[in-house]
């Protein structure tokens, strides 16, 4: 029987990650961990690629991780996992493990999109029953703020700080969870912690699917983003309003929005509270601002179009 | 009964690694050692193992993936050469840290740039010091008989260390070789089960593998390693006994050809060994009184014993088939010269660089050296410490 | 607390007790304190579930004291409580106030 995604009867389940982790104050990143740990009933195998998440949970003899965990290094979350999913196979082959075990890869945004994007899309290719859960919180946050493939359009990090010859980052964010859908894999999804219920049942499906499963989930940090330590999921859940962090999956090919703002919030709404994009209020930088609520506008109907090019015909 | 075949040094690695069967295999093609990992593909895919595959995208995600099917609590082996295992390197510690017994054939192949596929050792030389076991291997028996052991010396409960088998890319791994293979039955026997020691696995009792260790720790577990590397002889040893045991074949931490009487010595490793033999014999037909010794365990270097096996001499040559950028020797050099550092009385010492890229080593360099040491010996001189040899001005 | 030798730790640095980082209390890095207000409270258990610390004690389904062993403080918890007719549940104040 697996536990019905209702708060109450989540509560009474054993923590599968435990306190006494040394992430900062007010960090999305564990709300994250222990919202895709609590979706489902099964046993559960974790890898973790270096970074925040990392460092943070397990150090010298203090586990927060109450269930079996490896960390290998900074690029290879997927490929480790592929090996400890290779050798369940093998022994369950053999006969010498029977239990029905899943497997879970975490990776911040420069260990997936950057540096562990080869081993992350090899593994994917590769059809390992796993799902890869990328916490995203738009830059290399453990070594303080540098920018990676994640980083949003205008934001001030420390190797693209604002000066007077750069106005922050001026490329766009690279779309990893349409790169990963491109890979053809059963089911990939994009989730926040703000919508626990959907990030759980996103989750728990993925669960069910045999194969590479992908989800990107939004991970607010406000050291980066130079935000309150109180507004993790305030902020995340503006940047689902705001359709910069739509919610969807593609599930067989199939795009389906899983969450439709009432009313589409204007991207400054999720851009204001942050002070990595101060600067972009600037009458200079108007430019910029105009054109990160385009990319947005681009991206929202695109996913709208494609959720109505892929729905399934009824005859 | 045993059974004598022809085959190449792959293709007699590729056999070992068949009957010794293990769980997991990832794969990933390098010339020269492709043939090995396509062999054992082509077993897999004929249910002649039992092993799942795991068809990598690059050498770094295939030690990743050792990694992780290692801790996951079983045998796992993979295959590499030269640039895979450059790319490998990073991981090459974090399986020796961790402490996996994965055991992997390097078919040692030049490192780029210029680019090259031939033998050559820089690529494990370059791999000496991240805390693996490294057997080297002459020929195609011993590349055979070292991948065997090396998997009983790696998963022994006391050492629980990554093991590299080396053998000379195309020299070895690509001529055909006359050998002994063994019966899968004594091969299965020997290696026996594998016995899991913190398996991720094991759902029940969950551990983490990888934490973050600082500087109240971390040269502890450094310290632990080194204490694990100084058993390895003593367990190298016993494999070797139990091994010659059943097919008769002596092995030790090293090799040592008419060296027990010599004045003047080579050191060398690998296929090299052979034609030096050879030449050895003629000057010892004309009166030099000459030797060998080629190292069998790299790593960990048994310094004490070859010290005490070379310290006779009177002058000793060592050939080194890389070159260290140090503006000093080549690596098997130093560790000699370490060896020998200790002994009160110790030979002359010189070190000739040789078959780079693949470069044929022929009797002619084996006899300029064996020359240089005679040479040596009667005036007391060492003209020139370090120089290559075979090399056009 | 007193450091191991060499000779007395796992090979591989493997962590072989689970879940143990409850052994390392961080409630010490709090400026701000969270203080439930019971009666305002309506069970929704928004708290628990966005508490990065696992701070939030429940039992049966009911929320019950903080865990100010770890937690440091945030306010996530203040901010994302509903609390009851616009009185919240949760106040942050400050440490050592």
């Amino acid at each position: 029987m697996s536990t019905p995604l209702s708060i109450k009867e989540l509560s009474k389940k054993e923590e599968r990650f435990t306190a006494g982790h040394r992430m900062c104050a007010g960090c999305g990143a564990p709300t994250v961990v222990k919202m895709v740990l609590m979706a489902t009933e099964y046993p559960v195998i974790a890898a973790n690629a270096t970074g925040c998440l990392e460092v943070s949970t397990c150090i010298q003899q203090f586990t927060s991780w109450n269930i079996p965990w490896i960390h290998n290094a900074f690029e290879n979350a997927a490929a480790t996992l592929s090996g400890v999913e290779t050798m369940y196979r093998s022994l369950k082959k053999q006969g010498k493990i029977d239990k029905e075990i899943k497997f879970i890869a975490f990776g911040g945004d420069g260990g997936t999109y950057d540096i562990g994007f080869q081993s992350l899309s090899g593994a994917m290719e590769r059809g390992h029953d796993m799902l890869y859960i990328c916490y995203d919180n738009g830059a290399y946050m453990n070594t303080g703020i540098q920018r990676s493939s994640a980083t949003p359009l205008g934001a001030d990090t420390t190797t693209c700080p604002v000066g007077s010859a750069n106005p922050g980052k001026v490329q766009e964010r690279k779309d990893l969870t349409r790169i990963m859908a491109a890979h053809g894999i059963p089911y990939v999804a994009q989730a926040s912690p703000s919508n626990w219920s959907d990030l759980m049942k996103k989750v728990k499906k993925a669960h069910e699917i045999k194969g590479p499963k992908f989800m990107n989930i939004i991970a607010p940090c406000n050291r980066g983003w130079r935000s309150k330590t109180d507004d993790a999921i305030t902020l995340s859940r503006i940047a689902v309003n705001t359709c910069y962090w739509p919610l969807f999956e593609i599930e067989d090919g199939v795009t389906r929005v899983t969450y439709k703002p009432k009313e589409k919030k204007p991207l400054v709404d999720f851009l204001k509270p942050q002070g990595r994009f101060k600067h972009l209020f600037a009458p200079e930088n108007e430019w910029l601002l105009n054109k990160a609520q385009e990319v947005v506008d681009k991206n929202w109907e695109r996913l709208l179009r494609e959720e109505e090019f892929t729905a399934p015909r009824s005859e | 009964m045993p059974k004598i075949v022809a085959v190449t040094g792959n293709e007699a690695v590729a056999e070992a690694l068949r009957q010794v069967d293990p769980d997991v295999c990832a794969a990933y093609p390098i010339t020269p050692q492709t043939d090995i990992m396509q062999r054992f593909s082509s077993f897999a895919s004929n249910c002649k193992v039992k092993t799942e595959m795991i068809l990598v995208e690059s050498e770094h995600s295939a030690m990743s993936a050792c990694v992780g099917a290692s801790a996951a609590g079983g045998r796992v082996i993979t295959a590499t050469s030269s640039q895979g295992l450059a790319l490998m390197w990073e991981i090459l510690w974090i399986a020796s840290g961790d402490r996996l017994p994965i055991v992997m054939p390097l078919v040692n192949r030049a490192l780029s740039a210029p680019i090259n596929i031939h033998g050559d050792h820089s690529d494990g030389m370059g791999a000496r010091d991240c805390g693996w076991i490294q057997l080297w291997s002459e020929n195609a028996q011993e590349s055979y008989d070292n991948t065997i052991q090396a998997f009983r010396i790696a998963e022994h409960m006391d050492i629980r260390l990554p093991a590299m088998v080396c053998l000379d890319g195309f020299i070895i791994s690509h001529s055909i070789n006359r050998m002994e293979y063994l019966e899968d039955e004594k091969v299965k026997n020997f290696v026996g089960d594998f016995k899991q020691l913190n398996p991720l696995l094991n759902i029940e009792k969950p551990v983490s593998y990888g934490p973050l260790i600082l500087t109240d720790y971390y040269m502890e577990y450094r310290k632990a390693h080194e204490h694990v590397m100084s058993k390895v002889p003593g367990v190298v040893m016993q494999v070797a006994d139990e091994f010659e045991k059943m097919t008769g074949r002596k092995y030790g931490l090293f090799e040592t050809y008419r060296l027990e009487d010599a004045e003047v010595g080579i050191v060398v490793l690998n296929s090299a060994a052979g034609t030096t033999k050879d030449v050895i014999d003629d000057f010892r037909a004309k009166g030099i009184k000459a030797g060998l010794l080629k190292p069998r365990l790299y790593r960990p270097f048994p310094y004490a014993q070859v010290g005490e096996a070379l310290k006779h001499l009177k002058a000793v040559c060592v050939l080194d088939r890389a070159d260290a950028f140090g503006g000093s020797f080549g690596p098997l050099f130093m560790d000699i010269a370490s060896s020998l550092y200790i002994q009160d009385k110790k030979p002359l010492m010189f070190n000739r660089i040789y078959g780079l890229g693949g470069r044929d080593y022929m009797p002619d360099q084996a006899e300029l050296v064996l020359n240089e040491l005679a040479e040596t010996v009667k005036t007391g001189k060492v003209k020139s410490v370090k120089e290559y040899i075979g090399v056009r001005e | 607390m007193k450091l191991k030798g060499w000779k007395e730790l796992t090979p591989g640095a493997v962590v072989t007790e689970p879940g143990s980082s409850k052994k390392f209390k961080t409630g010490s890095w709090r400026a701000f304190k969270p203080k439930w207000i019971e009666e305002n409270c309506i069970q929704c258990l928004f708290c628990w579930i966005y508490c990065p610390d696992m701070a939030v004690k429940v039992k049966d389904g009911k929320r019950g004291e903080f865990d100010y062993d770890y937690c440091k403080g945030c306010g996530i918890c203040a901010l994302e409580c509903p609390g009851k007719k616009g009185n919240k549940a949760i106040v942050m104040e400050e440490e050592g106030k």
